[in-house]
């Protein structure tokens, strides 16, 4: 694995993606076959089921290291990686020469062993391994394969190395494939492309429409002028559920979500849909939870996406649609490079056959001027509409996150402000610092948790709260530090429903930092009381 | 058991109350005895300093050429009211030391900042018996081991090198004093000529006063010619990364020196091209070496991870305890000072490192 590791080195030892690229190329230039292969894999989330859990590991590690399990736990919060912890742990004895390839089968066929077997083949590999082969295996074994390498770079590299361009390869990567039942060549130069059915296209991302400050805060009727003549372009809700993508091929169905998991025996509701629509027909849209015409709260669709198996009676409390609005295939034909407009035209049509089904069309929103955009954005904040979508009628379906054709405008985030009240070390580029924050409101002279947030502060600002933690820690709770109360934030969010699972009695949906408030004492914060009076 | 210790932590520093002498105090006091002139040990206002003679001529460059300081040679005793006092090598920086403390029978020892690797410019650490150590524990855990340095100037000079054959200026980011003279004389000097920073410059001028050797460097400024930057070794403080001052090196690669950058995430969020493990201070393994060989009794842990190192001291077996020092590795010369909380690390548990980025200059 020496190879791959060169390749993660180079990867680590820049942070211009240029750089990153050409390393990736050369790899894919002059790797063998298999290893490239399982690069891509893991590169684009594709890895090995994991053989041994946590725990297992956490115990192994301490025995290895000869240190206290408490220590290899603290540890393990400063690093902010268990891959990386026991790569900094573990000592190098013999060392162990084996490829990319023969590496993954290692820890594939760990799964089948008893417990003793996989302690000891994994304790074998810590003391025969170091630097980066030791931290790649480890991060195979734990299954996780973040290594700050995004999928889109690997692909340029992939590209550049084999002149396909990006948009095929990034089409000719998703779906279904594993390194066990495609090969290098398959897989990139589309040798047997028609024989999976089940090859999702990649998703057309918008950006968000941006305000003065090139954020979203404040985008308004000037920000939508740039956009041209309002005739040109579509109007859609921009709906709050879990981007889909249906196919229908060779008489079966699949359902793909956005992070790319095949998601088809979750929404039995979807099967009849391979006679109601024709034959090599590929949709996007929202899966919604539905009932009575109406979409209900994404709280309720929630409960579906974390089953499994979906038993009577949740499918009959929490049935689901999907809200169609764009068609890639049609007749077995890609038509991404097809207008909007006659994509549009199509989709009215084929799906306006199928209604009787678990199926609807995203209506369009009539408007002649931005003006009325503005207004449709602001009344758009329901239960099941996030905003507004604004699409080129003669934009053709692109690859991945593009300016210039789709954009996307959310109804303004909820926002209020509350103290910080604990801190733990957070992990990656912020290790062994204070960044996973949570946070109170007042009620009844205390402070009371109502979200966690991760996100949203510079840099700079960063490094002051972990400081302001460092130094005014109340009390310990293993890694998590308890301060005082002094900090305010304003914590913007976007969704906010009644639950029974939060002590608050309040759950809210994507809750981030907006601004640290220097300018309010912790007294100045909201109440709980407040935060309950935004829920309608 | 004395009823007052040898030695006592106050808001002023590390005290001998007996004699009344500090040691490295952050407030100003009558008499005080200095480790080593990395700012957080060395700082002015106080009445009388001893320290060695490199300590001596780098303070007076450092702070004021109107301190009163005497030198004194390493192993050479000073009495003061019946305590006797003596340096000792630390290997941290050129003129570092450990300060034996010693009054009817009881020796203490306050190791300052230390480390058991050799750098080819301090002389080398060296293990002082006592009853009760004071140590710093900055990289006081067991993820903080270090590689041999030969094996960290191989990545450094193949760094160089590979920048150098494209015509890429290296820019290597270390702490002025210590950090960027070990850095010049471990590195490969037929590969590029070495280029440094001002405050490189001056500490090396004072340094070479002192008799240290150094390879041929050179002072940058507004004449240095820009070719002369393309297969070049720019040695500088952190603090001029982010400034224009690197522009006329264009097109360049940046690294940074330092035991930080055995965390991924440090390096990752340095915004750094590469990282060099390369630190000034005892891994996990050298403190407990310098534990083990001290003999002592009794340990108190300073400056770093205090509270994780003397916990596992205590599991097994020592005498241990955490004490709150103020001694950070912020510098007024290398630090940026955008940091609001940066003037001081008071958190006993956690690195001393809440000012921000991690050129941790004394790292």
């Amino acid at each position: 694995m020496t190879r791959e590791a060169a390749l993660f080195d180079a990867l680590d030892a820049t942070t211009s993606t240029t750089a990153k690229v050409d390393a990736l190329a050369a790899y894919f230039r002059d790797a063998n076959d298999a290893d490239k292969l399982w690069v891509i894999a893991l590169l684009s989330g594709r890895r090995p089921k994991r053989p041994v859990t946590s725990t297992q590991l956490r115990q192994w590690a301490a025995e290895v290291s000869g240190i206290p399990d408490w220590l290899f736990e603290a540890s393990y919060h400063v690093v902010g990686d268990f891959a990386e912890t026991v790569t900094h742990i573990a000592t190098l004895e013999a060392r162990m020469e084996k490829s990319l390839t023969e590496w993954v089968r290692y820890v594939e066929e760990l799964k089948a062993l008893s417990e003793s077997e996989k302690a000891a083949r994994v304790k074998t590999v810590w003391a025969g391994l170091e630097g980066m082969e030791l931290f790649v295996f480890n991060k195979i074994i734990t299954g996780g394969f973040r290594i700050g390498v995004s999928q889109k770079i690997m692909v340029k590299g992939l590209s550049k190395a084999t002149g396909v361009g990006e948009d095929v390869l990034a089409h000719r990567l998703m779906g279904n494939w594993t390194p066990h039942n495609s090969s290098f060549q398959e897989l990139v130069f589309g040798a047997n492309e028609g024989d999976d059915h089940s090859r999702p296209y990649p998703f057309y991302l918008a950006y968000g429409i941006e305000g003065p400050e090139g954020t979203a805060a404040g985008a308004g009727l000037n920000d939508l002028i740039p956009l041209g003549d309002p005739r040109e372009w579509q109007a859609e809700h921009k709906w709050d559920g879990i981007r889909g993508q249906l196919i229908v091929r060779g008489g079966q169905h699949y359902v793909w979500s956005r992070g790319e998991e095949l998601v088809t025996d979750k929404y039995p509701e979807f099967e009849a849909l391979r006679k109601a629509l024709p034959d090599g027909t590929v949709l996007d849209g929202e899966i919604l939870a539905w009932k009575d015409g109406s979409a209900l709260p994404f709280a309720e669709l929630q409960k579906r996406i974390g089953r499994k198996t979906v038993g009577k009676k949740i499918l009959a409390d929490v049935p689901v649609v999907f809200m169609a609005y764009d068609i890639m295939e049609h007749e077995g034909v890609d038509i991404r490079q097809r207008p909007m407009s006659e994509r549009r035209a199509l989709l009215e049509q084929i799906v306006g056959a199928a209604t009787r089904h678990a199926i609807t069309l995203s209506p369009t929103l009539p408007f002649s001027t931005w003006e009325k955009i503005v207004a449709l954005r602001d009344d758009a904040r329901t239960n099941s509409i996030e905003g507004l979508m604004l699409k080129r009628l003669s934009s053709t379906y692109e690859v991945g996150r593009r300016r210039g054709d789709w954009w996307k405008w959310k109804v303004d985030p909820l926002s209020i402000d509350a103290v910080l009240t604990f801190s733990m070390q957070g992990h990656g580029r912020r290790a062994d610092l204070y960044t996973d924050h949570t946070f109170g409101l007042w009620h009844s002279g205390q402070l009371v948790t109502f979200a966690k947030a991760y996100s949203g502060l510079t840099d700079a600002e960063m490094k002051q709260v972990d400081a302001f933690v460092k130094k005014n820690t109340v009390e310990r709770f293993g890694p998590v530090r308890q301060v005082k109360a002094e900090l305010v934030f304003e914590i913007a969010f976007e969704g906010i429903s009644a639950s029974t699972r939060h002590k608050s009695g309040v759950a809210v949906r994507f809750p981030r930092i907006v601004r640290w408030r220097k300018d309010k004492k912790a007294a100045d914060a909201n109440t709980l009381d407040d935060l309950k009076g935004m829920i309608r | 058991m004395r009823s007052t210790p040898l030695l006592s932590f106050t808001p002023r520093g590390i005290h001998c109350s007996i004699a009344d002498v500090y040691i490295d105090p952050w407030r100003g006091v009558d008499r005080a005895i200095i480790t080593h002139a990395h700012s957080d040990h060395a700082r002015g206002g106080s009445g009388h300093y001893l320290a060695t003679s490199v300590t001596k001529a780098l303070m007076h460059a450092r702070i004021g050429a109107e301190l009163n300081i005497e030198a004194i040679e390493y192993g050479e005793p000073v009495n003061i009211n019946g305590v006797r006092f003596s340096l000792h090598p630390a290997g941290h920086i050129p003129g570092s030391a450990q300060v034996r403390v010693e009054h009817q029978g009881e020796v203490w020892v306050a190791t300052g900042d230390y480390k058991r690797q050799l750098d080819g410019i301090s002389p080398a650490f060296e293990p002082v018996r006592c009853h009760t150590l004071i140590t710093e524990c900055t990289f006081g855990l067991p993820i903080y081991r270090w590689k041999e340095p030969e094996l960290i100037f191989n990545e450094i000079n193949e760094w160089w090198r590979g920048n150098a054959a494209n015509g890429v200026c290296s820019v290597i980011s270390a702490y002025s004093l210590g950090k960027a003279q070990r850095v010049m004389t471990g590195v490969d000097r037929s590969i590029g000529p070495i280029l440094v920073h001002g405050a490189v410059a001056n500490m090396n001028t004072v340094l070479q006063q002192c008799g240290l050797e150094l390879p041929a460097w050179e002072h940058i400024t507004k004449d240095t010619p820009k070719e002369r930057f393309r297969n070049a070794l720019v040695i500088t403080p952190g603090s001029a990364l982010d400034t224009t001052w690197t522009n006329r090196m264009k097109p360049f690669s940046t690294a940074m020196a330092s035991g930080w950058m055995q965390l991924r995430g440090w390096r990752r969020r340095s915004n750094i091209d590469k990282g060099f493990v390369l630190s000034d201070h005892a891994d996990w393994d050298g403190l407990l070496r310098t534990v083990q060989e001290s003999g002592a009794e009794r340990v108190i842990a300073t400056h770093g991870y205090t509270d994780l190192f003397s916990q596992y001291l205590r599991s097994v077996g020592l005498d241990a305890a955490a004490e709150t020092t103020e001694f950070g590795t912020d510098d007024g010369v290398d630090q940026r000072t955008d940091m609001v909380y940066s003037t001081s690390s008071v958190d006993p548990a956690s690195t001393p490192l809440s000012m921000g980025r991690p050129e941790t200059p004394t790292a």
